[in-house]
């Protein structure tokens, strides 16, 4: 198959076309992997547990964002040809390798850390595992920060300053976590101009996310939380 | 298009922009020819019979259904951030496209 | 600097005021546009009455200020415009709205 794959850095690069033999189980991957070991070992890009779990193989496959180590050849191949780049709305370090940085700088800025409100001397709360709360939270910690929502977010590509579907939805995680001690901080943070507010349910993150979650309804959810949560302390 | 934004909510949401576009655009043009029955009657009175032309009934279809598909897609988003179940968005989206064609084939058969 | 909870619930509430005003609106297009449109037609239903004075008001005022922060949210997301001009922007257009459908609402309801 005719593999074309974008090759550059910063300050800009075009397609070079691979010619790659076909097989019965291939992933994308396995693709971009023969290519370094058999056509041209300068090829740059990322990956490291191969398994779908850590989240640093996503690449544009075909114009759209996937994790590359779980998407088999066969489901998106056209025609015999393949086109692999970096991630869209970041910015590339090289060849097929986008710099991460801006996304984790929004994860972080929302919650990344977890703040306790207890010391070791409390009581524990009891939190069953069927509450709506806790079953939110439970959904979004499955988050593996593969950036391939904040790639397909079209909110994102208008207003970079967007905190995006990932941040947003590890935010509507921990206001959903009663262990978390600033969940007033994070529902202020959500609000702000480069907020929750900005999304427009287009849906791009949920039709995509490899894991199956829905930062779309998150998003909604934290738009509900803030506004309920701006009306009880008074405007 | 992009083969990511090939998906219902995606359209839904292009439709929903565009139309509001068309409409804000619309809204200085329509406040401006109902402003003339103030100034100068006869001029309104012109521009309405201008409107019974063929061309211009079927801009205005468009318009009714650009009204029509934005209020009803506005509706499936506050049902979507407002209430606080999921919902098959899908469906409403459909279902917003049925409505505006439904009340805007309606007019153009009224008006023809 | 695009969208904070203040613009957003404007957004939202201006919108669920302008819900059952569209509706009568189409109703009312759907009704009046059979056997053509004529100025007497629309004025001899508007002159004069504080029903569609108020009902009329209102959806202006409404929709003068979705249509300003609808547009605001694309100037934002296509042109990148930010800041003070984007505020501004955001004023002007609701000002130009605002006072081109008050004296639209003027023309049609007072005798």
């Amino acid at each position: 198959m005719e593999v074309a794959v974008w090759r550059g850095d910063e300050t800009g690069g075009r397609y070079e076309t691979f010619d790659v033999p076909a097989q019965d189980n291939q992933t994308i991957l396995d693709v971009v992997t023969w290519i370094q070991q058999n056509s041209d070992a300068t090829l740059t890009y990322r990956f490291a547990c191969r398994v779908g779990m850590c989240g640093s193989c996503a690449m544009m496959v075909n114009g759209t964002p996937r994790w590359t180590c779980r998407t088999h050849v066969r489901k998106v191949l056209k025609g015999n040809r393949l086109q692999v780049a970096p991630l869209q709305n970041l910015p590339v370090i090289k060849d097929l390798a986008a710099d991460m940085d801006p996304f984790f700088d929004k994860w972080v800025r929302v919650g990344g850390r977890h703040e306790p409100g207890k010391t070791r001397h409390d009581q524990i709360e009891a939190i069953p595992p069927d509450t709506p709360d806790r079953e939110n939270a439970d959904a979004g910690i499955e988050c593996i920060n593969c950036s391939v929502c904040y790639a397909a977010c079209d909110t994102v590509r208008g207003n970079p300053d967007y905190l995006g579907p990932a941040a947003l939805q590890r935010a509507w995680t921990i206001v959903n976590d009663e262990k978390h001690a600033g969940r007033q901080q994070i529902l202020n943070t959500v609000a702000a101009s480069d907020g929750c507010f900005n999304c427009h349910s287009m849906g791009n993150c949920t039709v995509h996310c490899p894991n199956g979650l829905d930062p779309m309804n998150a998003i909604a959810g934290l738009k509900r939380a803030v506004t309920k949560n701006r009306f009880k302390r008074g405007g | 298009m992009q083969s990511y934004r090939n998906h219902p909510l995606w359209l839904a949401f292009l439709l929903h922009r565009l139309s509001g576009l068309g409409l804000a655009l619309f809204l200085p043009a329509h406040f401006y020819v109902l402003g003339l029955a103030l100034t100068d009657p006869g001029r309104l009175d012109g521009v309405l019979h201008w409107a019974d032309s063929p061309v211009v009934k079927f801009a205005e279809f468009g318009l009714v259904f650009l009204l029509a598909v934005h209020m009803f897609g506005g509706l499936r988003l506050l049902a979507l951030e407002f209430l606080p179940w999921p919902g098959p968005q899908k469906s409403l989206a459909a279902g917003a496209l049925a409505g505006a064609f439904l009340i805007s084939g309606a007019f153009l058969l009224k008006a023809i | 600097m695009m969208l904070d909870v203040r613009l957003y619930l404007a957004q939202r509430i201006s919108a669920m005021i302008m819900a059952p005003l569209v509706f009568i609106h189409l109703g009312m297009m759907v009704y009046a546009i059979q056997g053509g449109l004529s100025a007497a037609e629309i004025l001899g239903r508007t002159q004069g009455s504080v029903f569609w004075m108020l009902f009329y008001g209102l959806f202006v005022a409404a929709a003068s200020l979705h249509a300003a922060i609808g547009l605001r949210v694309i100037v934002h997301e296509t042109l990148r415009l930010r800041g003070m001009a984007l505020r501004a922007l955001t004023w002007g257009l609701f000002a130009v709205f605002f006072v081109m459908g008050a004296r639209a609402v003027m023309a049609v309801t007072m005798i």
